[in-house]
This record gives structure tokens, C-alpha cells and sequence, in this order.
């Protein structure tokens, strides 16, 4: 790909620098200190029909540490990233992601739950590099791929598993699905079918945030919003029209691309004209960083800077995870089209097996501690799947709630009733 | 559930090919549409075909299966995912003189379209004052699936039905898929051509002629699947096997169901349902959409102001819930119509003795 005499300007605070594709790209993330973290080269599956696409390859791009990290670094003397109670957290959340998906595949073959079941095997390391940073009252907007994220924020497994089992105890009732995860609670705002569609509203959380803060004056409302969503999202205009007012506004938003270089069966090199996505943050008004998404700790360093940067009112960020998906677009893809050798490739890149070595190797947890915690997370999930099975189905009377917040006039009958709990409702036809 | 009596109903529609010379070979509705396509874009170098997974993938539900190969990747274009960017792009395309087909992978992602559907594609013939035709065809499946919830299970029939200037197709079988498709993609306005998931993989009986590639179906013409005698029952899409299924039942009660497939829910076939009412002095609509301002509420109206001298009883109307769908299969089950839904309802209309459930 030519990516040569490109004027890369930042916007905010670096003088345009001009580059060529085989230089490495300093992203101008704010109090950068331009520590290079290089990442492999994603191997381009072999362009089978190509008259349109070009025969793309990634030029080297780096992400950037903060100086927060920096400094902490040098006051550890382990020169450590993590503590090693942090580093059993992250791996707790990854193994619960990973048990509990694999969990569901189980249960979707058992015929416990139905339709779409998109799984996030893989990807662990954003999720949970990122989540893990937030506090409860900061958002999370998701889409179909979302019980990990669910899971991260602290969404009880036993709810998520529920729901999907369409079951009454689920975090929306068995009305939502395996798509649609929200919760109040934990501040997930869904749980988004189609693509694009999160983005915005997660926008809009953001632009709460500020509004409450400096409109209604409240002076505790700085909670950060996170939008994940994937490669094959990011040639949505949605995704173009919010980075745009996101900067404008300078809006407390990170959006975090999980690019997994599927869309589908679409390959993200297929799919668009420059595929590095996190170019376009710049174009936009805000940093834009490309991290290796199957390592937990540079994903946590990235997504801190990000974070506080929104949090301390700075703006939004643009962050583009590299990661794969370990599994089909969703348990009914055939999956044919991934070349097997690329596979291979990422599977040797598990981000588990990669944190587990570094915990071990910096000595931060025995093999014990590990094991524990698998055992721990697999009675969780026991737990969780028997609660599931267990739980009664949704009522019928349930049928006609929550359609609207004041239902006056609709489904309810002039006793007060919703009519479906009216002994005739199924004699007749299935409106109401 | 869904899956269950479609799995079991066996299609009472055989009956009705009895207007063609023979029925010996079958075919599914995928292999129908398919076919269509097929033979479209062979006959015609301005037909082509884009959206989202339909070229490598072969189709998301494996429509456009092996025609990336016959056709090349010049007239079979994958697309990024941007509903709203590729309609356009067919509209744009269709304005000068080609022919696009636009999947939907389903038709609920056209809504992030409907700007082109409904602003650039269905009103420009008549803004320009006749200069300006569109021959697109927007394609892909509608309605419920099953199990995936609130967004992804909708019926948007009556949308897209609602807006002047677009011409709106509901195919059932084989033989409506082949011929409507063909119909669609040689008509020269904008046409909606609605599919329906659950249906891909069912099998109809086809005649020699529905095979012929010169076959074609007249766009706004209804067709009668099962003629009776006592009740009218109008249906669209999987709702026409329902209904066929129920008309099955009522027969073994005596009660003799006229089913009417009406394959285009615009133009609507407006007389031939008439004539149908005021034989059958009676009327069910299904439809697996919305009840409020629906299909149905248009068809009782167009019974009302024309027949309504002949109603022996009040029309009934069945409809999905009105309520987004829910995920848990027992609600799901709950919120479309079934086939005891329509059999109960043809009954009240033959005998006034069972108790009416509670009125909308
Ligand atoms: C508007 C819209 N169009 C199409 C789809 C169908 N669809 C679901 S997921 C998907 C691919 C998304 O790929 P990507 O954004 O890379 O996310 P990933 O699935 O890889 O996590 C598509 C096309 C949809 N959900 N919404
Ligand atoms: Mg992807």
C-alpha cells in the first residue's frame, strides 16, 4: 500500500509531520513519550478475487505509553506493570471471559439458548485491559458480541447466562438476548445488533457526562464511556459522524476498535481503502493509537492514558486494538473463509497463555494461583448455568411490559390489567 | 416452535399447481431465488448484484451462491458494511441506466438505508417528472427469524407498503420466489422483494414452466393457493403455509377456507380479494407484523369500502404482538401469530357461538 508523502497532522498539538510507509509512525498520543511497541504484521490472507482490493500490508505503527506508566515504572523497582493483585485480577477476568463463552457454545449445542450467539474467544485482552480500569458509575456500550464486556463490568455471570437461556433471573428479564445486554446497575447501555448503531449512543452518554457535569453543575459527574466495536464497523458513517462530534465537543469517550480483521467473512483488507483505523483519529482532532490487542498489559497502558485523558475533560480518544477471533462470526458460521496458517498464527498470540507466562516469569503467580483461580471461575460458571436451567421462564403476563415507560393506552385494559393476563387474550388472535 | 411446524406442515399448496401441465420436480425457495438471479444476470449485462457477504461468502444465507464465480467480482460486489452508502451507490447506479440488486443481509439493516429507499429510489421517477427511472430491486429476508430477538425479527411489510412510488413483493414459495424475483429485477421502478428466512431451505413442487427461463410473474396479481367456500383468508409470506395449514384443519370440520397468497402487498390485488369476500361473506387476514396500521388494517378497509354489503361477520385480523419480539422462545411463541391463532379466528367467523377474545 502507498502510503507515501501523506501529511499526517495532528490537530491538537504536534507540528504536521510527513512520513513514508516504512517509517514507524509516532502516534501524538497526549503526554506521549513515544515508547515503540511494535506490532507482528497480520498476515493478508491470499487475495483470492482481487480487482478491487489492493494488496495492502500494515506499516509499522506505534502505540505509546504514558507517562503515568513511565513514571510508575521507575519508582517499582521490578520495573513491573502490574501488582501482582492486579495481575490476578486481569487474569480472573480473561478466564471468566474465556470459560464463560466457552461455556456458552456448550449450551448452544445442548439447545439451552437460540439464534445468534456471537463468542469473544481471543479478544480477552481488550476487554479486560480496558474495563478493568473503569469505575461503576462509567459506561460501556457494546454490541452483539457482548457478554464478555457484560461480564468485565461486573455483570453477575449468573444474569448474563440466564438471559441467555431466555430465562425470568436474566439482566433483561429474557426480553434482550444474547445481542442485547444491558444493565442499569453496572452502567452497560447494550448490547447493539447492528453495526454502528452503539456508537452514537454510546456518544451520548458521553455528551451526558459532560452536560451534567458543566450545565447541572454536578461536580462528581466525570464518568468516562467506552464504545467497543469492530473493523468491519469502522467503514460505518456512523463511526465517522461521532468521531467528528465527539472531538468537536470534546466529548469523555474512548472508542476502542477491536479488529479482529474479520467482518464476517469479509477481510478488513477487503473491506477498506486504508485499513488502518486508527489513523483516523487524528483526522478527526483526537490522538489516534494502534495497540496489540492480544496483550493485556499494553492494552491496560493504552486504555489508562486514554481514560484519564477523558476523564481529566481532554477529549476523546480513537484506539485500535489488534486481536482475532478465536472462533466463527457466530456459532452458525461455517467459518471457511479464515486461511488456516492465520489462524495458527493468532492462535499462537493467545493473550492468556501470553499473560500467563508473563506472570510467571515475573514471578507474580504460582501455578497454583493460576489453577485456583481457573477452579474458582469453572465453579462459577457451574453455578451459574445450573441457576440458569433452574430459573422459571418469563411469565406470559410479561409479554406486553415494558414496551413503554407510562404504557397508559397500550396492552392495558380499563381494569389497570395488561390484557395478556386477561383469560381470553389467547382464545383470540395474537394482537392485543 | 417456529421451526417445529415448519418442519411438520406439509404444503397443502401442491393442490394448487394444478394450473400447470405437470409438478414432478421440487425445489426450495434458496435454489428459486438463486436460479432467479442467476438467469437475470445472464440475460441481461446490466443486472448486477452487491451488499454485504454475498460474493466470497456466497450469501450470508447462501442466495447468491456460486454466482460470484460464474459472474466475477466486476458484477457480484461485496460490500463494506454501510447500508446506507451501497443503497445509495445502487440508486445512484440505477438512475444511469444499469440494473443493481441489493441484498440486505436481512431487512432489518435497511433501515440504515431507508433514506435511499424511500427519498432517492421511490420519488424520483415522479420529482423528475418522468425522466428519471429506478430500476433497483432492494432483496433479502424479513419478518421473524427465530431466537434473536428485538432487532433482528421484524416484519417491515407494511413500511415500506405505506410509501408511493415503491413497488412491494412477498413471496411464498418456489414458484412465487422464481417469478416475482424475475419480475423484480425486470420492472422498471423501485421494487422492495421481501424473503423470508425461515423459508430458504423449504421444498416446493415446480412446473415445467415455472422452470423455463423465460418464466415471470405479473407484479400485483394475488394468487389463490386452496379455494373454499365459507371464509376468506388472506396471508403473505410464511403466513400463506399457516394458513394453508389451518384451512387443512377447518376442512376436517367442514369448514371449506379460501386461501389467498397475496404476493404483492403493493400494488395490492384489491379485487381479487373482493371477489373472494363476497363469495366467502367472510375475511381472516394474517400477517406476522404490527397489528396497528399493518396489512391487514388495509385489506379490511379495502373490504369495508367495497364489500361491505356481503360481510355475514366482522372481519378478524391476526397479527404479531405489539411488542417488540422478545428473545425468550416461550414469549417469542407468543408473539406471532400461530396456525391455532387463524383457525380459531376463521371459526368465530362461521360461528358466531365462540366467545370473541377481548377486541383491540
Ligand atoms: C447495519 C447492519 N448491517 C449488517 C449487519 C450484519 N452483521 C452483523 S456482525 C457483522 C460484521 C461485523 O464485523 P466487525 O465490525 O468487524 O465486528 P466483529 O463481528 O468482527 O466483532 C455484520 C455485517 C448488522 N448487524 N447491522
Ligand atoms: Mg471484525
Amino acid at each position: 500500500m502507498s502510503l507515501s508523502a501523506t501529511k499526517f497532522v495532528h490537530p491538537i498539538t504536534t507540528p504536521p509531520t510527513s512520513r513514508s510507509s516504512d517509517k514507524p509512525l509516532f502516534s501524538t498520543f497526549f503526554g506521549s513519550n513515544h515508547t515503540k511497541l511494535r506490532f507482528n504484521k497480520p498476515i493478508v490472507a491470499a487475495q483470492r478475487r482481487s480487482s478491487s482490493a489492493a494488496s495492502t500490508s500494515f506499516s509499522p505503527v506505534v502505540a505509546v505509553s504514558s507517562d503515568v506508566v513511565k513514571e510508575k515504572k521507575l519508582k517499582s523497582a521490578s520495573n513491573l506493570l502490574i501488582t501482582k493483585e492486579e495481575g490476578l485480577v486481569l487474569y480472573e477476568d480473561m478466564i471468566l471471559g474465556r470459560f464463560f463463552e466457552d461455556m456458552c457454545a456448550q449450551m448452544y449445542y445442548r439447545g439451552k439458548m437460540f439464534g445468534f450467539v456471537h463468542l469473544y474467544n481471543g479478544q480477552e485482552a481488550v476487554s479486560t485491559g480496558f474495563i478493568k480500569l473503569l469505575k461503576k458509575e462509567d459506561y460501556v456500550v457494546s454490541t452483539y458480541r457482548d457478554h464478555v464486556h457484560a461480564l468485565s463490568k461486573g455483570v453477575p455471570a449468573r444474569e448474563v447466562m440466564s438471559e441467555l437461556f431466555g430465562k425470568a433471573t436474566g439482566c433483561c428479564r429474557g426480553q434482550g438476548g444474547s445481542m442485547h445486554m444491558f444493565s442499569k446497575e453496572y452502567n452497560l447501555l447494550g448490547g447493539f445488533a447492528f453495526i454502528g448503531e452503539g456508537i452514537p449512543v454510546a456518544t451520548g452518554a458521553a455528551f451526558s457526562s459532560k452536560y451534567r457535569r458543566e450545565v447541572l453543575k454536578e461536580p462528581g459527574a466525570d464518568e468516562v464511556t467506552l464504545a467497543f466495536f469492530g473493523d468491519g464497523t469502522c467503514n460505518n458513517g456512523q463511526f465517522y459522524e461521532c468521531l467528528n462530534m465527539a472531538a468537536l465537543w470534546k466529548l469523555p469517550i474512548v472508542f476502542v476498535v477491536e479488529n479482529n480483521l474479520w467482518a464476517i467473512g469479509m477481510s478488513h483488507l477487503r473491506a477498506t481503502s486504508d485499513p488502518q483505523i486508527w489513523k483516523k483519529g487524528p483526522a478527526f482532532g483526537m490522538p489516534g493509537v494502534h495497540v496489540d490487542g492480544m496483550d493485556v498489559l499494553k492494552v491496560r497502558e493504552v486504555a489508562k492514558e486514554a481514560i484519564e485523558r477523558a476523564r481529566r475533560g481532554e477529549g476523546p480518544t480513537l484506539v485500535e486494538c489488534e486481536t482475532y477471533r478465536f472462533r466463527g462470526h457466530s456459532l452458525a458460521d461455517p467459518d471457511e473463509l479464515r486461511d488456516p496458517a492465520e489462524k495458527a498464527h493468532y492462535a499462537g498470540r493467545d493473550p492468556i497463555t501470553a499473560f500467563k507466562k508473563y506472570l510467571f516469569d515475573n514471578k507474580l503467580a504460582s501455578e497454583q494461583e493460576l489453577k485456583a483461580i481457573d477452579k474458582k471461575i469453572d465453579e462459577l460458571l457451574d453455578d451459574a448455568v445450573e441457576f440458569a436451567d433452574e430459573s422459571p421462564l418469563p411469565p406470559r403476563s410479561q409479554l406486553l411490559e415494558n414496551v413503554f415507560a407510562d404504557p397508559k393506552g397500550f396492552g392495558i385494559g380499563a381494569d389497570g390489567k395488561y390484557r395478556c393476563e386477561d383469560p381470553k387474550f389467547t382464545q383470540g388472535t395474537a394482537h392485543v | 416452535m417456529l421451526r417445529a411446524i415448519r418442519h411438520k406442515s406439509i404444503h397443502p399448496a401442491f393442490c394448487a399447481f394444478r394450473a400447470f401441465s405437470s409438478a414432478a420436480k421440487e425445489m426450495t425457495v434458496r435454489d428459486a431465488l438463486n436460479s432467479a438471479l442467476d438467469e437475470e444476470m445472464s440475460a441481461d449485462p446490466k443486472v448486477f448484484l452487491m451488499g454485504e457477504e454475498v460474493g466470497e461468502y456466497q450469501g450470508a444465507y447462501k442466495i447468491t451462491k456460486g454466482l460470484l464465480d460464474k459472474y466475477g467480482p466486476e458484477r457480484v460486489l461485496d460490500t463494506p458494511i454501510t447500508e446506507a452508502g451501497f443503497a445509495g451507490i445502487g440508486v445512484g447506479a440505477a438512475y444511469y441506466g444499469l440494473r443493481p440488486v441489493v441484498e440486505f443481509m436481512t431487512f432489518n439493516f435497511s433501515m440504515q438505508a431507508i433514506d435511499h429507499i424511500i427519498n432517492s429510489a421511490a420519488k424520483s421517477y415522479y420529482m423528475s417528472a418522468g425522466q428519471i427511472s429506478v430500476p433497483i430491486v432492494f432483496r433479502g429476508p424479513n419478518g421473524a427469524a427465530a431466537g434473536v430477538g428485538a432487532q433482528h425479527s421484524q416484519c417491515y411489510a407494511a413500511w415500506f407498503a405505506a410509501c408511493p412510488g415503491l413497488k412491494v413483493l412477498t413471496p411464498y414459495s418456489s414458484e412465487d420466489a422464481r417469478g416475482l424475483l424475475k419480475a423484480a429485477i425486470r420492472d422498471p421502478d423501485p421494487v422492495v422483494f421481501l424473503e423470508n428466512e425461515l423459508l430458504y431451505g423449504e421444498l416446493f413442487p415446480v412446473s415445467a414452466e415455472v422452470l423455463d427461463s423465460s418464466f415471470c410473474l405479473p407484479i400485483g396479481k394475488a394468487k389463490i393457493e386452496r379455494e373454499g367456500k365459507d371464509v376468506t383468508i388472506t396471508a403473505y409470506s410464511k403466513m400463506v403455509g399457516y394458513a394453508l395449514k389451518a384451512a387443512d384443519i377447518l376442512a376436517k370440520e367442514g369448514i371449506s377456507a379460501e386461501v389467498i397468497n397475496l404476493r404483492s402487498i403493493r400494488p395490492l390485488d384489491r379485487s381479487t380479494i373482493n371477489a373472494s369476500v363476497r363469495k366467502t361473506n367472510r375475511l381472516v387476514t394474517v400477517e406476522e407484523s404490527f397489528p396497528q396500521h399493518g396489512v391487514g388494517a388495509e385489506i379490511c378497509t379495502s373490504v369495508v369500502e367495497e364489500s361491505f354489503g356481503y360481510l355475514d361477520a366482522p372481519v378478524e385480523r391476526i397479527a404479531g404482538a405489539d411488542v417488540p419480539m422478545p428473545y425468550a422462545a416461550n414469549l417469542e411463541r407468543m408473539a406471532v401469530p400461530q396456525v391455532e391463532d387463524i383457525v380459531r379466528a376463521a371459526k368465530r367467523t362461521c360461528h358466531r357461538s365462540v366467545p370473541l377474545a377481548a377486541t383491540a
